[in-house]
């Protein structure tokens, strides 16, 4: 049952990496924020594992607080995603361009 | 290291399926799997109380405010797929990026050790009991005396989160009917084109 800590930091990083596909892969904002909330997850497992690794719980207040920061940021996100796609519902990511210099 | 090997394959596939599903409700199920199994994976690494936050506050609190977004914003216009749905020219480049970047990790990884290492993945206690690490009460205390600047950064960030939401939303109710409009305007036509 003994797994080395790597294999679970191996994993956070394909985790993360998946988002990072997701976010540039996709148009739908909806899945782009929930492929930064997977990258959210990849970051609290490493976190995780090292404060198992050093036996210190810093690690899970700082996961804890990336939680906090999650949910804040998706709450957030959705309503301005509700705001853009009320005032022109067939508009994707990359046509809301009104801030553009 | 079954649990692990297990684990991770339900967590890499409800990855993928999420980023790669065509609708996002789809992409909701599949990060239900993935937090639900990121839960047991960290009771695996002793880490209950964040285990416990994880179910409460992902898979509870902001996949629901997904799921209400997505019902939100589909109400008029039948199952929500506004937009193209991905780009196809970066389609191919931006999985080759990140593939190529998760290997430079890995690679990285290959050649770090801990040393001694670390017995991980073996519970250290029984879960529930009072003062294991991880355990809630460990948690709280680490949380409530070297850790309380944190924990009450945390609650402003929430009222600032709420602040925001408030402030983002409240402006946008002049701009509804027009919306409204055009949404039943597009639901007869497509009835009209339904009767033809």
């Amino acid at each position: 049952m003994i797994v080395p800590p790597l294999y679970y930091i191996a994993l956070s990083a394909v985790l993360f990496f998946i988002g990072i596909a997701g976010v540039l892969t996709r148009r739908n904002p909806l899945i782009m924020l929930m492929a930064i909330e997977l990258m959210f997850n990849a970051a609290n497992l490493a976190l995780i594992t090292f404060s198992r690794v050093w036996l210190n719980n810093v690690g899970h207040i700082f996961a804890f607080l990336v939680v906090t920061v999650a949910a804040a940021e998706a709450a957030i996100a959705l309503a301005i995603v509700v705001v853009v796609f009320r005032q022109a519902p067939n508009v994707d990511v990359d046509q809301i361009a009104e801030l553009k210099g | 290291m079954i649990t692990f090997a297990t684990l991770s394959i339900i967590l890499v596939a409800s990855a993928v399926f999420a980023i790669a599903a065509k609708s996002p409700v789809h992409s909701v199920v599949g990060l239900l799997v993935n937090f639900m199994a990121l839960a047991v994976l960290y009771l695996s690494l002793s880490a209950e109380f964040i285990a416990f936050i994880q179910i409460l506050v992902y898979s509870g609190a902001i996949l629901i405010l997904f799921v209400f977004v997505i019902a939100l914003l589909s109400s008029g216009i039948g199952p929500f797929n506004v937009g193209p749905d991905r780009l196809p020219k970066l389609l191919i480049p931006g999985t080759i990026l990140s593939a190529l970047a998760l290997g430079l990790v890995i690679r990285m990884l290959a050649n770090t050790s801990f040393t001694p290492e670390p017995r991980i993945g073996i519970a250290l206690g029984p879960i529930g009991a009072a003062n294991v690490f991880g355990s809630i009460g460990d948690f709280g205390r680490a949380l409530f005396t070297l850790n309380l600047l944190p924990f009450e950064v945390t609650a402003f960030i929430l009222l600032v989160a709420v602040i925001g939401v408030v402030l983002v939303t409240a402006g946008e109710s002049h701009a509804m009917p027009p919306m409204k409009i055009h949404r039943k305007a597009r639901k007869r036509e497509a009835i009209v084109k339904e009767h033809h």
